[in-house]
């Protein structure tokens, strides 16, 4: 969610062309899609409280805890793939819907809110909710850091009564049902899309 | 405000010397017009010769490199402020209809009177529901464009325009992206807003258009106007060259 609307904003900030922040944006982003989100998680981790305590002037790190940094980072990292999907999207909106937000004198503001973003995110939200589940497949990644998810909840159990292979056979289970939940999320999505008459 | 400070005090646009370049392409040539208020005008022309673009300078969606636009008493330029003071009091007409296609029919004209106007939802339905019964089309209200024909969309198009309350109306080529049997369903609307007094300047080879509600015809060819008179003289006998050879081609 905080990723999807971060990710928004960084999108707007490239179509707008801000100077140098723009340039700065993409830059963000292209590091971001190009590194795997394990380094990031990291990173985060155990760079992050170091600058921390540098800026503080204590020169200490200081920890921002594992479930802080699985927080920030996956909605760092979620960010700049979203951006990624509203930028195409945005760029996908016909030239003509601007202009005729321009005639009606809608301002800035109103045309991105009413008229292009929801074009955007309709048309754009089958390949978000995939993002998202791929995003909740790799919560598993945050073991990295000694945080329990669903994956690491399972394993512990698996150790503590020695049945690993029905476990991790549960766990797929649940992942697969969350996943197809969401997959029919996407479909009924597209159909509902198609039903708005939006076909050109 | 510069409001009737200057010029013709009936003169709704007044464009002085409008140059507009794209690189180094001069789309318009010191161009002169002046428009009237309740004065119908009817623009053609070949193919590139700057009709879009002059008719897309007057309400700034297009900015002009040299020469003065002044619309309704403001004149236009890049310094000014609030374009959209301009643009509320400009309605306009696209080809390619440019309805938004994710709201029904009466939201594509609610929109720009809410958040523009600041029209309650009531009134701008109300307003709405009343010009889409003008253009005919009000049986049609909850549909979305998709669902709609090509005719039933520009009338739309037209009724979204109306809403705003514009001074003046500017339509570019509003049939050409037409099947031929819709094209006449979208003529009569337009013949009809003339007669009711609205000021109009249409870019559209419909001869029998022009012939039927045109104050003057203007005539362009590459980025200038070359001919501008009556409907009648200008068809029956156009003083240049170009003229005649663009009349050929149209009623070949
Ligand atoms: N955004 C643009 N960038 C570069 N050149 C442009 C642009 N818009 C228009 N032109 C050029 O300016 C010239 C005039 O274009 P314009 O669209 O005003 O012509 P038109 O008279 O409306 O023609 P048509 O009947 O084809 O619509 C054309 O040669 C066109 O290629
Ligand atoms: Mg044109």
């Amino acid at each position: 969610m905080v990723g999807l609307v971060l990710g928004t904003c960084l999108a707007l900030v490239q179509h707008f062309e801000v100077p140098v922040l723009g340039k700065l944006v993409r830059g963000y982003v292209a590091l971001m899609r190009s590194i795997p989100l394990i380094l990031v998680l990291f990173w985060f981790f155990f760079l992050v409280p170091i600058v921390l305590g540098h800026l503080g002037g204590s020169g200490r790190p200081v920890p921002i805890g594992a479930t802080w940094t699985a927080f920030i980072t996956f909605g760092l990292f979620e960010a700049a793939y979203y951006s990624e999907i509203i930028r195409v999207g945005l760029r996908a909106v016909n030239r003509g819907q601007f202009e005729a937000c321009q005639a009606l004198a809608l301002s800035t503001f109103d045309t991105y809110r009413a008229v292009i973003l929801p074009q955007v995110l309709r048309v754009a939200s089958p390949i978000i909710l995939s993002q998202t589940i791929i995003l909740f497949q790799d919560t598993s990644l945050v073991y990295v850091l000694s945080l329990t998810d669903l994956l690491g909840a399972a394993s512990k159990l698996a150790q503590l009564n020695g049945r690993l292979v029905e476990m991790y056979l549960v766990i797929a289970v649940v992942y697969l049902a969350i996943s197809s939940a969401a997959s029919q999320c996407v479909a009924s999505l597209r159909k509902r899309y198609a039903i708005a008459g939006l076909r050109r | 405000m510069l409001e009737f400070a200057e010029g013709n005090r009936a003169s709704i646009v007044t464009v002085e010397n409008l140059v507009k370049r794209f690189g180094h392409f001069t789309a318009l040539n010191d161009v002169n017009l002046t428009v009237a208020v309740g004065e119908k005008i009817v623009l053609c022309g070949p193919s590139g010769s700057g009709k879009s673009t002059l008719i897309r300078c007057i309400n700034h969606i297009e900015k002009h490199d040299a020469g003065r636009i002044v619309v309704d008493g403001i004149e236009l330029s890049d310094r000014m402020t609030d374009v959209n003071g301009v643009r509320r009091e400009v309605g306009m007409v696209f080809q390619s209809f440019n309805l938004f296609p994710h709201l029904s029919v009466v939201e594509n004209c609610m929109l720009a009177p809410m958040k523009v106007r600041g029209l309650s939802r009531t009134d701008a339905h109300e307003r709405a529901i009343g010009l889409l019964r003008k253009v005919r089309i009000h049986d049609q209200a909850n549909k979305y464009p998709g669902q709609l024909s090509g005719g039933q969309q520009q009338r739309v198009a037209i009724a979204r325009a109306l809403c705003m309350q514009p001074k003046i109306m500017l339509f570019d080529e509003p049939t050409s992206a037409l099947d031929p049997e819709m094209v006449k369903e979208v003529l009569d609307t337009m013949v009809e807003l003339a007669k009711d007094g609205m000021t109009m300047v249409c870019v559209t080879h419909e001869m029998g258009f022009a012939r039927e509600i045109a104050d003057r015809v203007v005539f362009m060819d590459r980025g200038s106007i070359v001919e501008e008179a009556d409907p009648e003289t200008f068809f029956r006998a156009p003083r240049t060259e170009r003229a005649r050879d663009f009349l050929g081609q149209i009623i070949h």
